[in-house]
């Protein structure tokens, strides 16, 4: 596992609050070396080689994944340029079954007789943890492929935009939100490239090439009278998309009436939130602090994505159901027993929620997983109801099931590949109802708009979220904004609250570029759809104290 | 390879240095052998081991600068990586935050490197892991852990004369036992610089223990509560405080050691004064590397006292903008306590909560550094100095700040994730709400 680099931006100067614990793996590299790919007919042949060795030592199974990463991330605050990183990490980490047993071995060493050697580490691991190993792994079928290609659909490389235009772009969302009343705003723009090619001895030979942007900021307004500052994070959502998302004009979402709001969908406009963010983040120092009590909450898609991440995507993660993350994420109060059932209410009639691997824009879409099963969308709650979890191909078996759903992942060559969350998406509503539609029949509620503070034990049953925007409701109406708000909850009584579900022509995406898990931890980035939805009689409680 | 003696790191370092072309250049190379082993169910899930040695190149032109690393150590990728910084460098924007590098320094003798964690190997892993497996087993519990061993050094050199070279080594350790129904759960942690003061077996039993204390536990009503926070709750709470100490951000009005109408809190009284909190890289129990990240001397420093904030780290930029001393954060902190066990501190409570450990903290308002989270693999309530049973987690909503003007009383520090903590007893601990999860 060489050539593994968390090199924390903090020490490298960046100012940024939010960004101290932003990993970057590999190593800094100028942006133009970064575009030519690794032959694929080399990496067929080193791949064979990888795969014979493995299974002339013994190996039942064995997958090699020669992975080339690279990343380019922009950091700015007020005038000035922080830092620019480009980073490339090259190598192969390599996978087998021996005696029954899981083993792995990663090398930079891109040779025969590297991987060679890898592979023998690999098998030597496997056959001392046998003693260890209660049951045999069990592998769920995978017919080889042969040799296929993949590629996330971009319009634009962001690696081939030239670094100046890119910082020109977050110089002037910087300039917009000082000249509109920030005191202070810290951007960042992440561009990722997966080079990943994968090999297994079932006869699958799958290059893919994966493209993730996110561009983000955080907008601070302090008013030294009284000492108070606001912080407004920027609305835009990491997308599986080229620099298309900043770069090429799309349809925009208005925001309910009442708020000066602006959603995003396949378009980030990043100079218009800047210049709303600074706006509203003065209002905020100002705003209302809301009274504690039950709310009927109008959640807008760009902060329910991180509600359906923590309260659905991970509990329903199978690993975690076992209990192979007790000691670390924890494990989940959906366990197998009220999945047998087939009639425990995860939530209201309403609710419908599915995994999908293939969503175009999604962070998480592939052609296949990282152990070559090609991906698919299934139900994992349907009106309401439990009906799946999310299981690669080592745990099928134990549902019932007779193949992968295709959400294995590594986030690096030197990692080993695991159950990781797919896009979890909320199902838009199936009748016409707009988000003003939807405030009109609120007595009494908040509109919520953007990620914030987030909290949820390790069953995932009592969870607390705050927000980046909140608004008061009042009679049908917004009738201005609030602060010091959280809302406090229980996940299935929460989802059974579900009221109504806006229509399609509302359906955005929501992502999380560093979703953690495993141990030792890695990282995953997955996006989560939904129209704005209402859930009523929620505990809000007031977040303001003094010190 | 992966780790070099002083002597050797001299020489790759200095080669790199004659490299460059660039006005300014300096260069580190750092190195790491370590490995893992996970369990759950019972079962070794993965496991594995890492080496690798990294150089970095930062060279710069006037005020602007560019950064390069690379693995590979022959001389051809010697000159490609300085190539590669003095590339970046000249298509960066110049930078206004600029400042000279630092020249020769003086540091303290670091004490932070043990051979017997360096000399761990697999056969050992195993045996922690089995060790461990073996115990939960016995008494038809499930335990799930990790072990995580590393040793590293590091060496910095630049063309002003600087010139630092360090080892250390650690060895971290978690656990997490539950009950067969799932009502209960146990979970006990180690870090130490030492493997020889480690064995899994010690922190296994008080997980076991912990486990078959907690199961049925009984709700009992959110609401405020004198608490006892064992070490391995408070840590990251406390460690969250520490990191928001930082000079620029309450100068500019946005962070909880900001000033109403200007300025920030350097010596005034924030705390209770029994808390005290310094750090000393030399401290025999938690041993780091004697200089910061941009090669400042790391020496003893106080950052309370009595209750008084004494010092606040500040980047040697905004230091030299304001005329100021530019303090490098520590690497660890010490808060000190008292002589008095845990066990003396549940004797002298009335009613309370024994709060074993806290979990998914996060954020809620940087402004007063409130936060969120839950208890977790113990919580007990505590009546007439005893602990009566177990009961179900809460939800917290809590700040440091108010935490330690709350404080009733401190027990005996022990290190927890690389600082030193003392057990305390809190009055009027908020508790937002319940939870069921075990």
């Amino acid at each position: 596992m060489k050539r593994r680099d968390f090199i924390q931006l903090a020490s490298l100067g960046v100012g940024g609050l939010a960004l101290s614990h932003i990993p970057v793996f590999g190593n800094p590299i100028s942006p133009e070396m970064a575009l030519e790919p690794v032959d694929v007919a080399l990496k067929k042949r080193l791949a064979d080689a990888a795969l014979n060795a493995a299974k002339s030592q013994g190996a039942t199974y064995a997958d090699v994944r020669i992975g080339r990463y690279l990343q380019q991330y922009i950091f700015t605050r007020e005038k000035q340029v922080q830092n620019i990183v480009n980073t490339e990490s090259y190598g192969v980490g390599i996978r087998v079954i021996a005696n029954g047993t899981w083993g792995f071995a990663a090398t930079n060493n891109v040779t025969e007789a590297g991987l060679a050697q890898a592979a023998a580490q690999a098998i030597s691991i496997a056959k001392a943890n046998t003693r260890f190993q209660k049951e045999p792994v069990q592998l769920a079928p995978v017919k080889g492929v042969g040799e296929v290609s993949w590629k996330t659909p971009i319009v634009q490389n962001a690696f081939e935009i030239p670094v100046a235009q890119k910082t020109d772009l977050l110089l002037a969302a910087n300039a917009k939100a000082l000249e509109n009343g920030a005191s202070f705003i810290n951007t960042s723009l992440f561009q990722v490239n997966e080079q990943k090619y994968f090999a297994s001895t079932e006869g699958s030979y799958i290059d893919q090439d994966v493209h993730r942007i996110w561009p983000t900021f955080s907008v601070s307004v302090v008013d030294r009278a009284t000492g108070k500052f606001r912080s407004r994070e920027a609305l835009s959502a990491p997308m599986g998309m080229g620099y298309e998302y900043l770069s090429k004009p799309g349809p925009k979402i208005t925001g309910p009436a009442g708020t000066n709001l602006q959603g995003y969908n396949k378009y980030y406009d990043i100079l218009e939130d800047a210049t709303l963010a600074a706006k509203q983040a003065k209002a905020k120092i100002t705003a209302k602090s809301v009274l504690p009590g039950k709310y009927d909450l109008v959640l807008d898609p760009n902060h329910l994505g991180l509600t359906i991440h923590e309260s659905v995507g991970h509990p329903l993660e199978l690993d975690r159901v076992l209990g192979y993350e007790a000691n670390y994420a924890g494990t989940s109060f959906a366990t197998l027993d009220k999945w047998k059932t087939k009639n425990f209410k995860y939530g209201s009639k309403l609710v419908n929620i599915f995994a999908d691997k293939t969503q175009p824009g999604s962070l998480g879409y592939v052609g296949y997983d990282d152990e070559g099963v090609k991906t698919k969308r299934w139900d994992l709650i349907k009106d309401g109801v439990l009906t799946n979890y999310q299981a690669i191909r080592d745990q099928a078996h134990i549902i019932g099931e007779t193949e992968s759903h295709g959400c294995c992942y590594a986030d690096h060559w030197s990692s080993v590949q695991f159950q990781r969350m797919a896009n979890i998406s909320l199902a838009p509503g199936k009748t016409k109802l707009s988000v003003d539609d939807m405030i009109k029949n609120v007595d009494k509620g908040i509109y919520i708009a953007g990620r914030g503070s987030f909290s949820i034990d390790q069953q995932r049953y009592n969870f607390q979220f705050g927000g980046t925007v909140f608004y008061e409701i009042s009679k049908g109406k917004i009738v201005g904004m609030l602060e010091d708000v959280s809302y406090q909850s229980n996940t299935q009584e929460f989802w059974n609250s579900c009221a109504a579900i806006c229509d399609e022509s509302d359906y955005r995406m929501f992502g999380s570029f560093f979703d953690g898990k495993g141990q030792p931890s890695q990282f995953s980035a997955v996006s989560h759809g939904s129209a704005t939805t209402r859930f009523n009689g929620v505990n809000v409680i007031n977040t303001a104290r003094k010190i | 390879m992966a780790i070099l003696t002083k002597d050797e790191a001299q020489t790759i370092l200095r080669k790199v240095l004659s490299y460059s072309k660039a006005d300014e250049c300096e260069a580190s190379i750092s190195g790491n052998t370590g490995g893992n082993i996970r369990y759950a169910r019972n079962s070794v899930s993965t496991s594995g081991i890492q080496e690798n040695t990294d150089l970095s190149v930062e060279s710069r032109f006037g005020k602007r600068a560019g950064v390069a690393t690379i693995n590979e150590f022959d001389d051809v990728s010697l000159h490609k990586v300085v190539q590669r910084a003095e590339e970046i460098a000249r298509i960066a924007p110049e930078n206004p935050e600029y400042m000279p590098y630092l020249g020769a320094q003086t540091y303290l003798p670091s004490n932070a490197h043990f051979a017997t964690t360096a000399n761990i190997n697999p056969d050992f892993r195993a045996e922690m892991a089995g060790k461990s497996i073996e115990l939960a087993n016995a008494k038809g519990l499930t335990a799930a852990g990790f072990l995580l061993d590393s040793s590293g050094f590091s060496a910095t050199m630049n063309n002003k004369g600087l010139f630092n070279y360090g080892q250390t080594s650690n060895v971290g350790f978690s656990i997490t036992v539950r009950t067969a129904d799932g009502t209960g759960s146990g979970y006990a942690t180690r870090n130490v610089s030492d493997a020889a003061k480690f064995d899994s077996a010690e922190p296994s039993q008080i997980a076991i223990a912990k486990a078959m204390g907690s199961a049925n536990a009984k709700a009992i009503e959110p609401g405020k509560y004198t608490v006892i926070l064992e070490p391995n709750a408070s840590e990251e709470l406390l460690g969250n405080m520490m990191r928001s100490f930082d000079t620029r951000a309450a100068d500019e009005g946005r962070n909880f050691l900001a000033k109403k109408g200007g300025g920030n809190k350097l010596g005034e009284k924030l705390f209770d004064e029994r808390v005290t909190i310094y750090s000393d890289p030399t401290h025999p129990e938690i041993p780091t590397r004697t200089w910061a990240g941009d090669g400042r001397p790391l020496e003893k420093i106080t950052w309370v006292e009595k209750g008084v904030v004494k010092n606040i780290p500040s980047s040697r930029f905004w230091a030299a903008k304001n005329n100021t001393k530019a303090t490098p954060p520590p690497a660890a902190f010490i808060f000190m306590g008292g002589d008095q066990s845990l066990e003396n501190l549940i004797k002298s409570t009335d009613r309370g909560i024994l709060v074993t450990r806290l979990w998914y903290i996060r954020a809620v308002d940087p402004q007063t550094l409130l936060y969120t989270g839950l208890t977790r693999d113990g919580t007990f309530y505590i009546e007439n100095g005893k602990i009566k049973h177990p009961v179900k987690n809460f939800r917290f909503n809590e700040s440091p700040v108010i935490m330690l003007n709350n404080l009733e009383a401190l027990g005996k520090p022990v290190r927890v994730g690389g600082n030193l903590v003392p057990p305390m007893k809190i009055r009027d601990f908020t508790f937002t709400s319940l939870s069921d999860a075990v």
